[in-house]
């Protein structure tokens, strides 16, 4: 009894943190599984029996699959947005020094210390006041706004600790600057800035309360989900979802396998 | 912030050069500026210069809205739902207790005893990042059904007695109470606290714990003293990063809560969305943004991390 009172204290924290996974996990196997189920009614609540008939036909709900490609669209153009602008503002703030660094930092730290609704709703009054059609733009250039800082940040960090030498060295061996960008600048970065990328992709494409303000009629697959939570949750909602976190987690497993090998080719 | 010191590793080579740069070298930082600073500038600066006006208007749709500067809308509004913001701001800052609590752990367990689990762990924490939340917090109302096996449990144990007796539910039923909405919230956002938790223990140097060792600290020692301490910048981004979402969410009050818990960030999206009462909606949200800006400088004063981004 007192050994296992023992184990049980030596191993609290595995235990506690395991319990903390299990809590971020039930969700999805709950997902999962109900991804097999054939409800009765029009919400998905309840387990009636096994089928695959959701696997099987996975567009099979009106507009559903049309949601979801629409938001695959937008988050591609909001990372690629994002993406590039964040970037160059991430090496302008590491590598150089310019009047008015201080404004531009916390310009770029505000939008990530402010609630998503305040900025959703000023978008719409911006939008409200100007008289432009709420659609496919409105919730692009949102997305690009409040994806920027992540990127800055996620950019920053990893040029920060980045040796400058290594720029120096290169030019040293007569390479241009546009070369020195290119061949070494930019790989020592790379990860950084798909970090930032990736970030971008899951934040855009996962928004709801920005897009709720900024979409007027139009449908992203965030809103069609929060629609069916109204009006009835087809199956095939679980089907995506359970799709969608098997493919996170492989893409995320291969980038960081490509990381560790990449690690192991160049220590340092 | 730390990038304005120069790089201590090579304090020779961070010497300027003699010759002064050309101006075409000199603008370098402001054309890689530009176009990112403008975009914030025109949708994110702008759009708040919009509210501002907005929320000093008096008008009808139908009339249309006026700057009548009638600052009177901000004292009507907070008088109407104060109990709305105190209600959002208590449950933001249980959620982010219970994050901190839950999430620590976790953090702790990746950054110092998974091994080579590590990675897949990180993964496990991150995918729901990509998964839509949405469907995640709706799987939540299977979980917590009423007469499902979690509430069984819950209430076998006493736990809903006690939850009951501190007014966070009612009877034996969980969903539409403000344990779901506080239980949605933790969930949803928990990677926000783990993830800059395990950033700051995972570069701790794990030979101070050797060392604290070493002088006879017990373990429960060397956390309060060592370990703690030198977490505390994730400590503080993890919370920040928990308490500011979690104050303006709708979705899971919405979604798990009842007309009992409506949120601040319920009543502004019905004010904008539905009842189209825009000077309220925007003065609801600039009370917002200043009490959040407001909690969130004094935390990190008292705090004492300036390093943030």
């Amino acid at each position: 009894m007192k050994s296992a009172t023992t184990w049980l204290r030596r191993n609290l924290v595995v235990i506690a943190g395991l319990g903390t996974l299990a809590y971020l996990i039930l969700p999805n196997v709950v997902v999962t599984v109900f991804s097999f189920n054939n409800p009765t009614g029009r919400f998905n609540y309840a387990w009636q029996e096994f089928s695959l008939d959701a696997w099987k036909d996975p567009c099979g709900v009106a507009d559903m699959c049309d949601s979801l490609s629409l938001s695959l669209q937008i988050a591609l153009w909001a990372t690629i947005g994002a993406t590039v602008l964040g970037t160059a503002i991430a090496f302008a703030m590491v590598r150089y020094r310019f009047r008015g660094r201080a404004a531009v930092n916390s310009l770029i730290f505000l939008p990530m210390a402010m609630p998503e609704i305040v900025m959703a709703a000023s978008l719409l009054a911006l939008f409200l006041n100007m008289g432009v059609q709420l659609g496919f733009w409105t919730i692009l250039i949102a997305h690009i706004m409040f994806c920027l800082s992540f990127v800055v940040a996620a950019v920053k960090a990893r040029v920060l600790s980045m040796d400058p030498r290594l720029e120096e060295a290169a030019r040293d061996l007569y390479a241009g600057p546009v070369q020195t960008f290119v061949r070494v600048t930019l790989p020592i970065a790379a990860p950084g800035i798909a970090a930032g990328a990736l970030l971008s992709f899951a934040l855009s494409f996962d928004d709801f309360i920005i897009t709720n303000f900024n979409s007027g009629n139009t449908v992203t697959f965030p809103m069609f989900v929060w629609g069916s939570a109204q009006r009835g949750t087809p199956v095939q909602i679980n089907v995506i979802g359970t799709a969608m976190f098997v493919i996170a987690v492989l893409v995320v497993l291969a980038g960081q396998m490509i990381g560790n090998r990449r690690k192991k080719a160049q220590p340092k | 912030m730390s990038a304005t010191a120069a790089p201590p590793q090579a304090p020779a080579a961070a010497e300027p050069p003699v010759h002064k740069p050309s101006l075409k070298k000199r603008l370098i930082p402001y054309w890689l500026l530009l176009p990112g600073i403008l975009w914030l500038v025109v949708f994110f600066v702008l759009p708040m210069v919009y509210q501002a006006s907005t929320s000093v208007q008096t008008g009808s749709l139908e009339e249309g809205f006026k700057v009548t500067w009638h600052f009177q809308t901000y004292w009507d509004a907070f008088t109407e739902y104060y109990p709305q913001f105190l209600r959002s701001l208590l449950y933001a800052g249980t959620a982010t207790a219970l994050c901190l609590l839950l999430g620590y752990p976790l953090a702790y367990l990746i950054a110092f005893k998974a091994g080579r689990w590590r990675n897949l762990l990180l993964v496990l924490v991150i995918a729901p990042f990509f998964t839509s939340f949405l469907i995640r917090t709706l799987a939540w109302k299977t979980i917590l059904a009423d007469g499902g096996p979690v509430v069984g449990v819950l209430n076998k144990i006493g736990f809903l007695d006690v939850t009951s007796w501190l007014g966070m539910t009612e009877g034996d039923r969980v969903l539409a109470t403000p344990l779901a909405v506080v239980c949605g919230l933790t969930y949803n956002f928990l990677p926000f606290m783990i993830l800059p938790l395990y950033t700051s223990l995972e570069r701790i140097d794990t030979r101070l714990h050797e060392a604290a060792g070493d002088l006879y600290a017990r373990p429960a020692t060397v956390f309060r003293k060592v370990t703690f301490p030198l977490s505390m910048p994730g400590v503080v981004s993890g919370t920040l990063l928990t308490f500011i979402p979690a104050s303006g969410d709708y979705v899971n009050a919405e979604l798990l809560g009842s007309t009992d818990t409506r949120m601040i960030g319920n009543v502004i999206q019905s004010q904008y969305l539905r009842i189209l009462d825009y000077p309220t909606a925007a003065a609801l949200s600039f009370i917002l943004m200043a009490i959040v800006l407001i909690m969130v400088t004094v935390y990190i004063r008292r705090a004492g991390t300036e390093d943030l981004v």
